[in-house]
């Protein structure tokens, strides 16, 4: 017994003659460049902009995030460690890591080791996570720069 | 070494140095990113203004 054809399947056949056209995304292959240029760029700030030559963007954004983490660093703010157990601490350890070598310098010579004691201190401890989160986008940049996806 | 900083002068570097990461990432073309650039710092800073002013109202 035939199949009733009902309205639905009238309209998929129509939609589907109408535009036979196939919109494809264009491929952006991985290479080790892709790769490699966002673990520079998280490590040093701009890092991986520089190694891709976007020489002048690089720099900005070097001096940008070690200007924002040193200001952060001298208005007293706290560098958040590993083990902070309370939810926040762990969101601010994620934040202060986006820094990369600069988070891992500051531990090793014990800096930022204070309790936010006023509000410059608070403030501090913002620019100190900001730094990082900026350097995050930073180096998802350097990525789609070398996947090809930006210029 | 110290840095003291005043709220509005804090909110200041803030707003520079965050729209110049988000004026590199966010545009393709250099004028481009050169304009979001001061977009996001203007944006920046009138926010700050407009809290001040908002806080100002409310404590009156």
């Amino acid at each position: 017994m035939a199949k009733p054809i009902t309205d639905k399947a009238i309209d998929k056949t129509t939609v589907k003659s109408k535009n036979p056209t196939v919109v494809t995304e264009p491929e952006y292959p991985l290479t080790t460049m892709a790769v490699v240029a966002p673990i520079v760029g998280w490590l040093i700030p701009g890092g991986g902009h520089l190694l891709l030559r976007r020489y002048g963007r690089g720099l900005l954004l070097l001096i940008s995030v070690v200007a924002m983490f040193v200001i952060g660093l001298g208005m007293q703010g706290r560098i958040y460690q590993p083990n902070g157990g309370d939810i926040l601490d762990i969101l601010g350890f994620v934040g202060d890591l986006g820094s990369g070598v600069l988070y891992f310098l500051a531990r090793i010579m014990d800096w930022g080791n204070v309790m936010a004691a006023n509000a410059a201190a608070d403030y501090g401890k913002t620019f100190l996570i900001v730094a990082g989160l900026l350097n995050f986008i930073a180096a998802a940049d350097a990525h789609h720069i070398a996947l090809g996806k930006k210029p | 070494m110290t840095v003291s900083l005043s709220h509005f002068s804090a909110a200041v570097v803030f707003a520079l140095f965050a729209s110049i990461v988000f004026g590199i990432t966010q545009r393709n073309s250099t004028m481009e990113q050169v304009k979001y650039g001061l977009y996001c710092f203007a944006m920046f800073v009138g926010g700050v203004f407009v809290a001040g002013w908002v806080m100002a109202l409310i404590r009156r």
